[in-house]
């Protein structure tokens, strides 16, 4: 067994929300930066400017990368030799998100009692935290700042296996068409297929942790996340919705076996904004 | 790219139809800041006839909630939420007079509809260039609901805003416009 201490991963968990608000990472500007180049539309390529500054600009002042700075999704692989100390492991992630929002002049978006009060927790918590046990003796804590105009456009479909492969890109075109310029493209797509109702969105949630453009190691669904990407960028959206060809910098497919009467088939859009960072403890 | 026009907020209506879908702006002058839970306060105002926080005439409202202003700095980073949330209450506050909305993504039929009535504009600002757009607001003030925090109404006074007009006053819509020119 080895000990973490609980007040550390508070520490770890505070500096990953500062850091995923404030830096977009190296792989999205790159992206941003082939997709400035590729663009056809003047205001497409003017918005494609604005976000490459504004990269630059949220880095040098210290400001958030977008004023939304999200729900704190943490995901946390626990090596089954880990020991935590100290505290209580989901408390001390909580307090590195009250930290880490509040130090860094984050924005809070949380509210309490959703369909009713909507109270303002005014410290960004709770977060949602993902736990999975894996084996060996280190902790992995990933915290990805979700924006809430992409996620509010994101879809669930419970396809009939009939549907098959044609069912499932014409079921993601439509999510992103809908979305239009709510979801603030360029957008990263994740897509789960298979598993169940809650497992196929966890995998497509978990699909936007993979490095932008990093397609997926398994051939076919590499294809299809090739394919999704044509399809989506000929729906002439474009950055911000004002038209244009790049309407999303990249698709992530996760797959998973599913029941003998499902196809299930989540969409999980992410905004340009695509904020994660990650620790090893 | 055409150079972008400079415009003033509050609006005139011989302004508003200098505006096409399409345009590039620069807007200066003093916008109001409400985004959903401001909006349903104002609308709820509205129906006791009570005092207003500001006479929406000839005003700009930007959906916007800012993170909080470090120290030393006017505002946080300040970039547009989605407008479609805002539809709802749109065309009651377009009837009061209110010109011109700042926002991202598109709008209803029945918003169209209003913003062509009552010659308005809608503007989009580019959805999460929040720092940059920060850099444009030269002064802010809380003036109304300060218990919503992030969704409090403010008052800003701006200079060289820049946005994108998407809906204007003789119906014509960016989005439509601007897609099917790049739809295959």
């Amino acid at each position: 067994m080895r000990d973490i201490e609980a007040g550390k991963i508070t520490e770890i968990v505070s500096g990953l929300c500062i850091k995923a608000n404030l830096v977009l990472g190296d792989d999205v500007l790159t992206a941003l930066k082939e997709a400035e180049q590729h663009e056809k539309s003047p205001l497409g390529k003017e918005t494609l400017e604005q976000l490459i500054s504004n990269a630059r600009i949220a880095q040098e002042d210290s400001l958030p990368i977008c004023q939304d700075c999200g729900t704190a999704v943490v995901f946390l692989e626990v090596g089954q030799d880990v020991h935590v100390v100290g505290g209580d492991l989901n408390k001390a992630v909580e307090e590195g998100v009250r930290r880490g929002y509040t130090r860094g002049y984050l924005r809070k978006s949380i509210v309490r009692q959703p369909y009713t009060a909507r109270i303002n927790t005014k410290d960004a918590t709770p977060p949602v935290i993902h736990t999975e046990i894996v084996p060996g003796d280190k902790l992995k804590i990933t915290v990805m700042c979700k924006g809430g105009g992409a996620e509010n456009m994101s879809r669930l479909g419970m396809l009939t296996p009939g549907a098959g492969r044609q069912g499932v890109i014409d079921f993601v075109v439509k999510t992103v068409e809908e979305a239009g310029g709510k979801a603030c493209p360029p957008l990263v797509v994740g897509v789960g297929i298979g598993g169940t109702t809650d497992m196929v969105m966890l995998l497509a949630k978990k699909a936007l942790l993979r490095k932008v453009g990093e397609n997926s190691r398994d051939i076919e669904t590499a294809a299809l996340e090739k394919e999704l990407l044509e399809r989506i960028n000929k729906l002439g959206i474009g950055p911000n919705g004002t038209g244009g060809t790049v309407t999303a910098l990249a698709v992530h497919a996760e797959v998973m076996p599913a029941h003998i009467a499902s196809l299930p088939v989540a969409v999980n859009l992410q905004c340009h904004a695509a904020r994660h960072q990650e620790a090893v403890l | 790219m055409t150079v972008p026009l400079k415009i003033k907020s509050p609006f005139t209506d011989a302004e508003m139809a200098k505006l096409k879908a399409g345009m590039s702006v620069l807007i200066s002058g003093v916008i109001y800041v409400a985004r959903d839970a401001a909006h349903k306060r104002l609308i709820e105002a509205m129906d006791k006839d009570e005092k207003l926080p500001f006479d929406f005439k000839g005003q700009t409202v930007y959906y916007m909630g800012p993170s909080p202003a470090p120290p030393g700095k006017v505002i946080g980073s300040a970039g547009p939420t989605t407008s479609g949330r805002m539809d709802v209450y749109t065309p009651r506050l377009l009837s009061a007079g209110l010109k011109a909305m700042i926002g991202k993504g598109h709008r209803s039929t029945a918003v169209r509809e209003a913003i062509v009535k009552n010659k308005a504009v809608y503007f989009v600002a580019t959805g999460g260039a929040a720092a940059l757009l920060s850099k444009s607001i030269k002064k802010s003030e809380t003036i109304a609901y300060a218990d919503l925090g992030a969704e409090s109404v403010l008052r800003l006074e701006v200079v060289d805003f820049p946005a994108v007009v998407a809906n204007d006053i003789y119906g014509a819509d960016v989005f439509e416009q601007e897609q099917k020119k790049y739809k295959q």
